[in-house]
């Protein structure tokens, strides 16, 4: 084998101009888009949050130790999110499996409960026709529960590939870690919601 | 060894063809890729050109009876969508894709499948969009779809607006992504940022304007669809929804998107004119950082769209002054240019005059969009004629131009063969001459007080001369594109070799065969200087004339000694399936929204089907 054929069939995370590899490179740009996808989100709820016609206010209808609860598991998600890429980095694959699950598990949860969250506020009076305050929260809120669904199937998705041993390889870890970049994401973007929709005080 | 491809068995199995319309479905190299974008595009320019065609013919002559008031609105709506979407973006996103490898001397995109993806979704979107004219009606609220007009205006139109805008800015996204991670990482050894082509540079602009537009514009699309389809309040006045809202969002993303259709053209100028001149670009860093000072800029002046919306003298005057400075990068561009031009040994080809005239007519409409700066005379100026004289200097007169000499430049590295000289200037100058008869008069009309959008006007308002004068401009310019696909029909037939470098080229696009072999670069090239191929091929006497250094010679790297031979030991990325079916599933959601709730799982599931097969097809470092 010629040096230029040994070049041509390196992998591709040697290669690179700047030693980043392509991959995780490309996921930090897209949570970049991201972060101006939820900003306008979040602008569009602070011009409207107090835009409520007949229906319900927002400190009417929030249930703050309640979202505090739901808020603290998808925190923790990203706790185990941590511990399923360092049993992936030693090797670890059941380890990788049983973290992988907890961190779905727990993203779960939290869907569940932004579900009954919003059963229970259609039910006091507030739908995405009430006011622009339920068009603004509900949208917002819907798309970031919609992405942490979207990360719960990349986590199982992980789950199913590990079993069948496509994660075994030198590339594994990265394949976790990049799913662990989307996750914790999700998980800041919530921080950030849950302060100021929740916990900062409307009139 | 890697010539021995073991066959790949099981569901998952990769397309191997290199020839026949399957190898274009299943391709992922980006030259294809970037051909198909190019053809597309071009597709959509004449439809979209045919659109502006029936407004001429409609405004000829006063109480014109071409087009009823509602198909007006719908073809200077679908005019405006086209053009900008469907043409100009991907335009400068093929040829991106075809040549920003050959530039940096990579071999391939960092994600050729996303990039497959890319292509097909910008294509289903058009079509998406363009299968609204069957099912009811096209968007007829304007390609800027004010709010609230645009969540009142009955049948399906304006949702088929928002959710194919939504689906073209997908692969906008996908594509964005790809290409800074490919010039930020893929480039040879020794091409450092400051020795990439001007062309590379403003592509990275863009797509960095790209990344932080799109999500932007997709947020105030989600908000027009939940409140056309789901009865949301976002933009519904009665409901305390604020109509400056949509404004906001919507000029938050479109002035970026101003730059993100010039910046391209402007690489592509400023690759064309030291070629043409003989000359390395004047002011290389100068050219480099006007254009990255664009791309901040370009995010504080997008309320100028807004000055007639009454934001207050505060907020106007902050964004008239962020206007007129944003004219100072422009300005250095220009001043580059002709810089470049200047004492150069000129050769007055084809591509040359496109971009000469691109700086000529970009000067006009810069000038005019300076003039919007200026609040009071822009509030006389709003909806006017004389905005659609200005943006059409800038985007016609601009982008295209630019995007026709890159065309006309690249031509015989992409195909091996030369376009004729002559029907070329026939092209430019009737071109030329048909655009300012068409827009120049736009100016006058717009000062004469002629309005916007209006499918109609009266007679005795002194505005028919003029008018008459811009449809005839408008088949003018009609007439020179027929010129163009004739000149490459022609072409094509006669197949005048054009050999490696026909230009006397100086970037490394120009050292590699024509058309490319599928692996670009048999070795891949080690970059010692801006301009590389130029040094490559000459070096200065002690006066400073340039001297042909031959094969073999002092720099000479004897770069095609072992073509025949070469690559193959190069193993590309394999095809696949699988880009085009996830991409079917984003317009089947988008008929899911508006007509059957149902399909909107179905286009989920084989947006999921297509992403799952995706991951888990053999790639191209596994099967060996």
């Amino acid at each position: 084998m010629s040096a230029q054929e040994a070049a041509a069939h390196a992998p591709a995370e040697h290669q690179t101009s700047t030693g980043l590899d392509n991959v995780k490179l490309a996921m930090w740009a897209f949570l970049g888009s991201e972060c101006l996808f939820f900003g306008s989100l979040i602008s569009t709820y602070l011009l409207y949050r107090n835009r409520v016609l007949d229906g319900p206010r927002p400190h009417e209808i929030y249930d703050i130790p309640y979202t505090s609860v739901s808020s603290f598991v998808l925190l923790m998600s990203s706790v185990t999110m941590v511990l399923a890429l360092a049993a992936i980095q030693r090797g670890d694959h059941r380890g990788l499996r049983i973290w992988l699950l907890a961190t779905a598990m727990l993203g779960t949860v939290f869907i569940g409960g932004q579900v009954y969250e919003f059963t229970a506020f259609v039910e006091e009076g507030l739908k995405l026709s009430t006011s622009t305050f339920g068009s603004a929260f509900f949208v917002m809120t819907g798309f970031h529960g919609a992405h942490v669904t979207v990360g719960i199937f990349m986590l199982l998705s992980l789950v199913g590939m590990s079993m069948f041993g496509r994660l075994s390889d030198a590339d594994g870890p990265r394949k976790v870690e990049l799913i662990g970049l989307y996750w914790h994401f999700v998980d800041i973007v919530w921080i950030v919601i849950f302060t100021v929709v929740y916990l900062i005080p409307t009139n | 060894m890697a010539t021995v491809v073991a066959p790949r068995r099981g569901i998952f199995a990769r397309p191997t063809g290199a020839t026949g319309w399957l190898s274009w479905v299943t391709t992922v190299d980006h030259k294809r890729i970037g051909i198909m974008y190019c053809v597309t595009a071009f597709a959509f320019f004449i439809i979209g050109g045919l659109e502006a065609l029936l407004i001429r013919a409609q405004l000829a002559q006063p109480n014109g009876e071409v087009l009823s008031a509602e198909a007006y609105n719908q073809f200077f709506t679908m005019h405006g969508i086209t053009m900008i979407f469907l043409v100009v973006m991907p335009m400068g996103v093929g040829l991106m894709n075809y040549l920003i490898p050959l530039m940096i001397g990579a071999r391939d995109v960092a994600f050729p499948r996303l990039n497959a993806f890319s292509y097909w979704v910008f294509l289903l979107g058009g079509l998406f969009i363009y299968s609204s004219f069957f099912l009811g009606g096209a968007p007829d609220g304007g390609w800027f779809g004010y709010a609230p007009l645009s969540t009142q205006l009955p049948g399906d139109g304006m949702t088929f607006y928002s959710l194919g805008l939504q689906i073209l800015g997908v692969a906008s996204l996908a594509g964005a992504v790809n290409f800074i991670i490919t010039i930020i990482n893929m480039r040879a050894p020794g091409m450092t940022l400051m020795r990439m082509p001007v062309f590379v540079w403003m592509s990275l602009v863009t797509t960095f304007l790209l990344l932080f537009a799109m999500p932007v514009i997709a947020v105030a699309l989600f908000q027009l669809m939940f409140d056309r389809v789901y009865e949301a309040n976002f933009f519904r006045p009665s409901a305390g929804g604020d109509p400056l809202l949509w404004q906001h969002l919507f000029w938050l993303f479109g002035h970026p998107e101003v730059y993100i259709m010039i910046l391209p053209a402007m690489g592509i100028v400023s690759d064309v004119l030291p070629t043409f001149a003989r000359k390395p670009i004047f002011g290389y860093a100068a050219i480099v950082f006007a254009g990255i000072a664009i791309g901040f800029m370009g995010w504080g002046v997008w309320a100028h769209h807004m000055f007639a919306a009454g934001l207050g003298p505060v907020a106007n005057s902050a964004f008239a002054l962020s206007t007129m400075f944003i004219a100072v990068p422009t300005g250095v561009k220009i001043f580059n240019w002709i810089g470049t031009l200047w004492g150069g040994a000129i050769r007055i080809t084809t591509p040359f005059l496109f971009a000469v005239g691109f700086v000529a007519m970009f000067i006009i409409g810069g000038l005019s969009g300076v003039s919007h700066s200026i609040v009071p005379h822009d509030q006389q100026q709003t909806d006017t004629y004389y905005i659609v004289a200005h943006f059409h200097y800038v985007l016609f007169g601009g982008a295209i131009f630019g995007l026709v000499a890159g065309f006309y430049y690249w031509w015989p590295k992409v195909f091996g063969y030369l376009l004729s000289e002559a029907l070329g200037k026939l092209h430019f100058w009737l071109m030329f001459i048909g655009f300012n008869l068409a827009f120049a008069p736009m100016h006058i009309l717009g000062l004469q007080g002629m309005p916007r959008r209006y499918y109609t006007y009266p007679d005795g308002m002194g505005w028919n001369f003029w008018n008459l004068i811009s449809t005839l401009g408008g088949f003018v310019i009609a007439l020179s594109f027929v010129v163009f696909i004739v000149n490459v029909i022609r072409s094509h037939k006669k197949r005048e070799e054009a050999g490696d470098d026909p230009w006397d080229g100086r970037t490394l696009e120009w050292s590699i065969p024509s058309p490319p072999p599928e692996y670009n670069f048999a070795r891949v090239p080690v970059v010692q200087a801006r301009d590389d191929w130029w040094h490559k091929k000459y070096v200065e006497t002690p006066e400073g004339e340039p001297t042909r250094v031959f094969a073999g010679g002092a720099n000479g790297d004897d770069a095609h000694g072992s073509e025949e031979d070469a690559g193959h030991g190069i193993h590309m990325p394999d095809p696949s399936y699988f880009p085009l079916v996830a991409s079917f599933g984003l317009p089947i959601m988008g008929y899911g929204v508006i007509f059957q709730p149902v399909l909107i799982g179905v286009g989920a599931l084989i947006l999921m089907l297509g992403l799952f097969g995706w991951v888990l097809e053999p790639s191209a470092e596994e099967a060996h």
